[in-house]
């Protein structure tokens, strides 16, 4: 059984300043998550903090103060109260009635999801628009960053131009594996969707002739650390040497889809690449690769041996 | 209860990346690292342990260089097949590097790997991604094998560069070996006793082995040691 009350005691030290909950009250609302409903207690924490960060920000100005202005690419833990100046590089249909905005958010360092409360009763942001955000709250989900606005940010349009970095790194590797997804598969024809289909259904817009893409999810493995990446159909083409038509009559003679995947991971498994792209959430978007031949330093690796 | 709605929208940014597969259940930090270790040190790694009771723990293999593995990937030459099986397809494939020889046993549950066994040509260069797995012999000894996730044939230079980095990464352990922290190397101590000479000869061997091959001029090796800044 997790120590419930140490992390009860956890939250309560994070809100004790703000309301006057007790130790007790959230030890009791941990427990029912975890013990009634079976909730794992990292997810029940979660839980517990978004309810109380809920009912803080009804009265929650004093925290309007002190905030840190911040880069967006330095939120790397959550629950923190801070400032950003940031243009809105892209907004989002909200999947739910709780939300009133959510889309991504940019500034010279990088980029990061936001997500406005419809209740918090916000003004409106718009897309290319930049702002001052006064006291958003970061989140952390599944190692993804994002910021929420709540009723007490404050927001100010801006004039300044602010150039949005993409968060572009490179990773080198052996391609270790594929993951299931990759090869042709079909997208929801819905504008805006582009949701991958299982077995013929949209998990939003239910049964849909489905429109065939090319995509590669691949796993980079450099013997330190792991890196997934994904490659679009673009990339895919150039990668694995093969067309979306042709991919097409490969699975039409096949009868089957799953050979175009076989195909490429024939092609691509076992062989070393470097990659270059935006991250996106866990992945490494892959705009540009090249496949690495023998190493040119074997000499020096030689001469560190023999000195060892 | 999640009044913020948390789950309903996470999606939306993973929608242009990961709208199809199951979602948040591939925790992409969970998976582990394929190591690299030459067949040498492989087949001295017989001491398999976990890092919690839980029976769903993975298992590790201890090297002998102080480090632990769940996953390697390896590059050599794939000499021999042969289906071992006695009642269903069981195809042992024997993958040689500079050190010695990998073996990796693909059967009913390893389809694609199985497949690559039965087809291919050897000798071939191929790749291999998977997991270490240990039994014992009739006459008592523990022997390691390879349970391959992914067989692929690639070219001669895919394992050149394979060797090197091998290499590069068992000096770093040989490096690391005796720092005070090192966890797995007091473990490989008391396992095995801390001999790790021999892996450094095996090393300097693997790369020679490719300078032979790839630059016939042994004089370049002598003027580079002059000039690097390494000691």
């Amino acid at each position: 059984m997790p120590d419930l009350q140490s992390h009860a005691e956890d939250i309560h030290d994070q809100f004790a300043d703000q309301t006057d909950l007790t130790v007790e009250e959230v030890e009791d609302r941990l427990d029912t998550l975890v013990t009634d409903y079976q909730v794992p207690i990292d997810e029940a924490r979660r839980s517990v903090t978004s309810t109380y960060y809920d009912e803080v920000e009804v009265d929650q100005d004093s925290l309007n103060d002190a905030n840190e202005q911040r880069e967006l690419d330095s939120i790397t833990t959550a629950e923190e109260w801070i400032d950003v100046t940031a243009k809105v590089v892209e907004l989002w249909e909200p999947r739910s009635d709780a939300i009133g905005q959510v889309g991504l958010l940019g500034d010279a360092s990088g980029r990061i999801k936001f997500t406005a409360w419809a209740k918090s009763d916000l003004d409106t942001l718009e897309e290319g628009e930049a702002y001052h955000l006064g006291n958003v709250v970061t989140d952390e989900y599944e190692g993804q960053f994002s910021v929420k606005l709540n009723r007490t940010t404050t927001i100010e349009h801006t004039d300044e131009e602010i150039e949005v970095g993409d968060n572009t790194t490179e990773i080198e590797g052996a391609l270790v594996d594929m993951q299931s997804g990759s090869g042709l598969i079909k997208r929801c024809p819905d504008d805006d969707c582009t949701r991958v289909l299982q077995n013929g259904r949209c998990s939003e817009h239910g049964e849909v002739e489905g429109e065939f893409d090319l995509r590669i999810k691949g796993v980079i493995d450099d013997g330190n650390e792991v890196h997934e990446t994904i490659f679009n159909q673009e990339m895919t083409e150039e990668l694995a040497g093969i067309s979306l038509d042709e991919a097409k009559e490969r699975a039409m003679d096949a009868l089957d889809t799953s050979v175009v995947a076989d195909d490429i991971s024939e092609t691509i498994l076992g062989k070393y690449y470097r990659i270059e792209g935006p991250t996106l959430g866990r992945y490494v978007l892959a705009n540009e690769f090249e496949q690495l031949g023998a190493r040119t330093d074997s000499e020096d690796v030689l001469i560190t041996a023999r000195s060892l | 209860m999640s009044a913020n709605g948390n789950g309903a929208d996470d999606s939306d940014e993973s929608r242009d990346a990961d709208a199809g597969s199951s979602g948040g259940s591939t925790a992409s930090t969970g998976r582990e690292v394929a190591r690299r270790l030459f067949a040498r040190e492989f087949n001295d790694a017989t001491y398999m342990f976990k890092e919690s009771d839980d029976e769903l723990a993975p298992n590790y293999t201890l090297l002998p260089t102080g480090e632990r593995a769940n996953r390697l990937f390896f590059v050599g030459t794939l000499t021999e097949t042969e289906d071992v099986g006695s009642d269903s397809e069981y195809w042992q494939g024997r993958v040689v590097d500079p050190t010695g020889t990998f073996y990796a046993y693909a059967g009913q549950y390893q389809p694609e790997a199985a497949n690559t066994l039965r087809e291919i040509e050897t000798p071939a260069y191929v790749a291999v991604v998977g997991k270490p797995r240990s039994y014992e012999t009739d006459e008592g000894d523990t022997n390691v094998a390879v349970r391959p996730e992914s067989i692929n044939r690639v070219e001669e230079s895919v394992r050149d560069r394979w060797v090197v980095e091998t290499a590069d990464q068992t000096i770093e352990r040989l490096q690391a070996f005796d720092a005070e922290t090192n966890d797995y190397a007091q473990m490989a101590r008391e396992e095995y006793g801390g001999a790790i000479s021999s892996y450094r000869e095996e090393t300097i061997a693997a790369l020679e082995s490719l300078d032979v091959s790839d630059e016939p001029m042994p004089e370049d090796e002598e003027s580079s040691e002059i000039d690097s800044d390494l000691t």
